[in-house]
């Protein structure tokens, strides 16, 4: 009865584990069956006359997106440059002041913003700067898709350095050290794969935004690096482009496509290596 | 605030000042007492600073709240509280109720939800408590780290092309009518993308579980399924509760991806296979060519809407989610 | 260690100089927010800025393209919706706005000057429906295109269908019926005809853009649209005729006002467009009187500012876009008909350059 019951019970473990090994592995499938969709209708599209050439117009074969690529790009490194600074500061305060009223009320902000449907950051990015100033450009966009990539900063910023010991910080203090040295000079390197991953994962994920574009950048058929005008960026492109009717067009949005994940996927990845290999060091 | 930063400067150089205050050394000692002055302001700008960051996010989010509401004021004046539960939305005759949307976007996000629970809890699990380390847990979990960064378009795209089909033939099956899109398609899409959030999250819970307790209930001579059943999952219940609410939180605000399979129709959905629309959908699809001022801010108002649902279910989320780390 | 701590010296430095960066150009923004006066348009960048219907952008990107070429001139249209094209016209923040449904009172009454009106394309609406045993072409009458999107008609061997389509066999299947969700000038268009043939339509639905649909799917876009319709057996759809033509699509011959099933084409679009037209060319297609004319479609017209004179706009700016609008009207149409557009009938051109005459740049005309 007994041998039994342990072997009733030991089935059950097994069969428990053999569930959770199925239910866990069965979401590979889909990514799976994504990446393989996207490579193969877009890799055939994909080469350098591609990426150094504007669309053509419908009705012409061939055409590019590299005003898309060069909008994308630029976009986001002035996001970044103005995310950067703030998010890493900001989660720097959180991570001082755990307590304290300023803190929680921010420490929920950032949960909100995190939170905000990305159609919502665009239609107020449209009120604040294209309204005012009177015309689209690149630079608002830029600033949509930096309330988006600020939430991300602050949050693996603070969780980081919330993670390091405290004596870390004393000891630095200890010796005389004044407190921005021992932020910029101890905490913040020790903390920095922390910070770096969280900066590319929010690249990553603004990478792709096309709501907040679309009011916002606006697009532009030529090749332009002007960041007060409006700019194309390679998710308007593929919205744009794979609701057209015609196939010339279709054929750039895919090869756009998988342009997008490659680059999502490489920043992830990167994020990775990045992560493993300061861990090790440090 | 700033007086109590300076404060706080000032006796923590005291030492210094103490140090230095032998008589040979008053010259040197003054120089060097200037110098941490300096250094006192520079540290008081600093703080400043990080405060100024801090705010920042704050004031973010009230500038966003403040915006959604001036511009759906149009709408709130005239159409009022009854806007919630009003069940038609004809723009033609300026008739606007954000009901059908409410209840598709619940509908579609707990439906989401139910169905991604026993994904996401299973590779919680599988990485938290089986196979903490290795090179196939790697896998899996750069997999899944992989689907939150697939950009939602994609996945639009994917489900109308690959999903939606599918979904006919299931439809075919259950006999009811074979439409292919609607809140079951999108449900589907929907527990894709948010697996991830809940399995990273309930993956730091799990681990997180005292091996002590573990250990004691293993040296009881419990299965490995029993210490799951009856240490891991309750210790970290709330903690993959407030998980799951987080991943909920997200599919409320999915735009894209949504828009394309979930059929889009402003009729109130009669069953789970019916098409419907969710508040971010709508917006999605109509704002562009919103004619009319009423119109815009009674989108933006959907808008509105949606911010306060997601907040107040993510400061749950994280509510929960303190009170468990803190404990 | 060591080397570590280099590397993110040089980060910081780098970060520090992306902070005062961006405070540099948070400054230069703010600033220029107080002098709002300052549009874009007037900046000495040559680009005209255009946005507005989605349904005009294949077309407008070749002729700006050829614009381009020919002239010199950089035209950067943005196919963001009519309805938005209209409100960026509104707010001043383009050049021009193009729309496939004219301004209505309440958009009219929006804007801060009188507009006018440039009709620059036609388009039609073509029903493309899912029935693989029917290899005829199906024939549709206004009243049962009407009752089918009304949902009194649920069955494709319907009475009312057959009595119309009097030598194909149709089969038993259920009417899955296929629209737009997003608004659209496509939809607009449709809604617009069967308000014109329908009074049931007229007043239970009504036109517009985006409209309560009674019964049926909505996609996104034409994509969406033409996805449903391909993947669900017995569905119909309404799509834009170039849509169609490209992905081969089976679409029905409609009855027109005079009693002909006509198949909707280039040419029966433009027959449908040689009407009279008012000196204001808003004027609706639908339902043409013409007797060859396919009866769903409609103008696409480009609006700007009768006086151009605003925001501090120069004339050289004013004088290129009415230059641009003009080549669009004449040279510009010998590119319609291979993207499947219809090109302007000689009475839409005519009225056209009435109305391009009629802007103004400080009272004074800005084309001779």
């Amino acid at each position: 009865m007994e041998i039994r019951s342990v072997k009733y019970r030991l089935g059950k473990s097994y069969g428990f584990q053999a569930l959770v090994y199925i239910l866990a592995f069965a979401c590979v499938i889909p990514l799976l069956a994504i990446l393989f969709y996207i490579i193969k209708a877009g890799v055939t599209k994909i080469n350098w006359h591609f990426l150094v050439n504007v669309p053509k117009p419908v009705g012409e074969t061939g055409g590019g997106i590299a005003n898309a690529l060069l909008g994308s790009i630029l976009i986001i490194i002035v996001a970044a440059i103005i995310a950067i600074p703030i998010g890493i500061m900001a989660g720097i305060y959180l991570a001082e002041n755990r307590k304290g009223r300023l803190a929680y009320w921010c420490r929920l902000s950032t949960d909100i913003l995190q939170g905000v449907p990305s159609i919502v950051i665009g239609i107020v990015a449209y009120f604040w700067l294209v309204k005012p100033l009177g015309g689209f450009s690149g630079f608002s966009g830029s600033v949509a898709l930096a309330i988006m990539m600020l939430p991300i900063v602050v949050r693996s910023t603070e969780e980081t350095l919330k993670l390091l010991p405290d004596s870390l910080k004393e000891a630095a203090l200890a010796l005389g050290m004044p407190f921005h040295r021992v932020i910029f000079k101890v905490i913040v390197p020790v903390g920095f794969s922390g910070i770096l991953s969280g900066v590319m994962l929010s690249i990553a994920r603004i990478t792709g935004e096309t709501a907040p574009l679309l009011f916002t950048a606006f697009g532009n058929p030529y090749l332009s690096y002007k960041m007060t005008k409006p700019m194309q960026s390679l998710p308007l492109l593929i919205f744009n482009y794979a609701t057209s009717p015609y196939n010339d067009w279709h054929d750039l949005a895919w090869g756009a496509s998988l342009i997008l994940l490659v680059w999502v996927l490489f920043l992830n990845i990167f994020t990775k290596i990045i992560t493993r290999k300061w861990k090790v060091q440090l | 605030m700033d007086a109590s930063v300076e404060k706080d400067m000032i006796t923590r150089s005291e030492p210094l000042r103490v140090i230095n205050s032998s008589p040979g050394a008053i010259s040197k000692a003054k120089a060097r007492t200037k110098r941490s002055w300096r250094q006192i302001r520079t540290e008081s700008v600093f703080k400043r600073t990080l405060t100024i960051m801090g705010l920042v996010m704050i004031i973010l989010v009230l500038g966003i709240l403040l915006t959604l509401i001036v511009q759906s004021l149009p709408s709130i004046k005239s159409l009022g509280i009854k806007y919630l539960w009003s069940k038609v939305w004809d723009p033609v005759q300026d008739i606007y109720g954000a009901w059908p949307f409410l209840l598709g976007t619940l509908l579609s996000s707990f439906l989401a939800l139910i169905i991604s629970i026993p994904f996401s809890v299973s590779i919680a699990i599988f990485l938290g408590e089986y196979h903490p380390k290795g090179w196939l847990p790697n896998f899996l979990k750069n997999a899944v780290e992989l689907i939150a960064a697939i950009p939602s378009v994609i996945f639009g795209f994917w489900g109308l092309a690959v999903l939606v089909p599918m979904v006919r033939i299931l439809e075919i099956h259950l006999g009811v009518e074979p439409i292919g899109v609607g809140i079951f398609s999108s449900s589907l899409i929907l527990s894709i993308m948010i697996i991830p959030y809940a399995a990273s999250l309930g993956r730091s819970m799990i681990t997180m579980v005292p091996s002590h307790l573990k250990e004691a209930a293993y040296g009881l001579g419990a299965t490995r399924w029993e210490v799951i059943r009856s240490v891991v999952l309750p210790y970290t219940r709330s903690g993959l509760f407030a998980g799951i609410l987080l991943s909920l939180g997200r599919a409320l605000g999915e735009t894209m991806a949504v828009t394309m399979v979930i059929g889009n129709t402003s009729l109130i959905p009669k069953n789970i296979f019916a098409p419907g629309n969710t508040m971010a959908s709508v917006i999605a699809n109509e704002f562009t060519e919103a004619d009319k001022p009423v119109y815009v801010s009674a989108l933006i108002e959907l808008g509105l809407v949606l911010f306060l649902v997601t907040v107040v279910i993510n400061i749950i989320g994280k509510k929960i989610i303190d009170r468990f780390t803190n404990d | 260690m060591k080397f570590n701590s280099f590397k993110f010296k040089s980060v910081l430095v780098a970060g520090t100089f992306f902070a005062m960066l961006s405070l540099v150009s948070c400054g230069g923004g703010g600033g220029s927010t107080s002098g709002s006066d300052s549009t874009s348009n007037s900046g000495d960048d040559n680009t005209l800025i255009g946005a507005g219907s989605s349904f005009d952008n294949p077309l407008f990107s070749k002729q700006f393209s050829e614009y381009n070429k020919a002239n010199g001139q950089k035209v950067n249209y943005q196919s963001v919706g009519s309805g938005a094209g209209i409100s960026q016209l509104t707010n001043k923040t383009v050049d021009f706005g193009a729309s496939d449904a004219p301004m209505n009172g309440k958009q009219d009454s929006a804007l801060s000057a009188p507009a006018i009106h440039i009709p620059v394309t036609a388009g039609a609406v073509v029903l493309s429906y899912n029935l693989p045993e029917v290899k005829d072409t199906l024939q549709l009458s206004p009243e049962v295109l009407a009752d089918i999107f009304l949902g009194k008609i649920t069955k494709w061997n319907d009475a009312k269908i057959a009595a119309v389509n009097k030598n194909v066999k149709l089969p038993a299947t259920t009417i899955v019926i296929a629209h737009r969700s997003d608004g659209s000038g496509t939809s607009n268009i449709f809604t617009t005809y069967l308000s014109k043939v329908s009074d049931e339509w007229s007043t239970k639905v009504g036109k517009g853009s985006s409209v309560n649909w009674p019964v049926g799917l909505g996609g996104k876009g034409n994509e969406g649209v033409a996805g449903l319709v391909k993947q669900t057996p017995g569905a119909i759809g309404y799509i834009e005729l170039a849509y169609a033509i490209q992905n081969s699509m089976p679409y029905a011959k409609v009855q027109n006002k005079a009693g002909n099933f006509i198949t909707p084409s280039i040419a029966s679009v433009t027959a449908a467009a040689n009407i009279q037209i008012p000196a204001d060319t808003k004027v609706s297609l639908t339902n043409t009187e013409a007797a060859d004319g396919y009866p769903i479609s409609g103008f696409s017209w480009i609006i700007i500012y009768k006086e151009q004179k605003y925001n501090g706009r120069s004339l050289d700016r004013a004088t290129k876009l009415l230059k641009l609008i003009s080549w669009m009207i004449h040279d510009g149409q010998q590119f319609s008909s291979a993207l499947n557009y219809a090109p302007l009938s000689p009475a839409a051109v005519s009225a056209g350059d009435a109305i391009l005459k009629s802007a103004t740049y400080d009272g004074k005309p800005i084309l001779q």
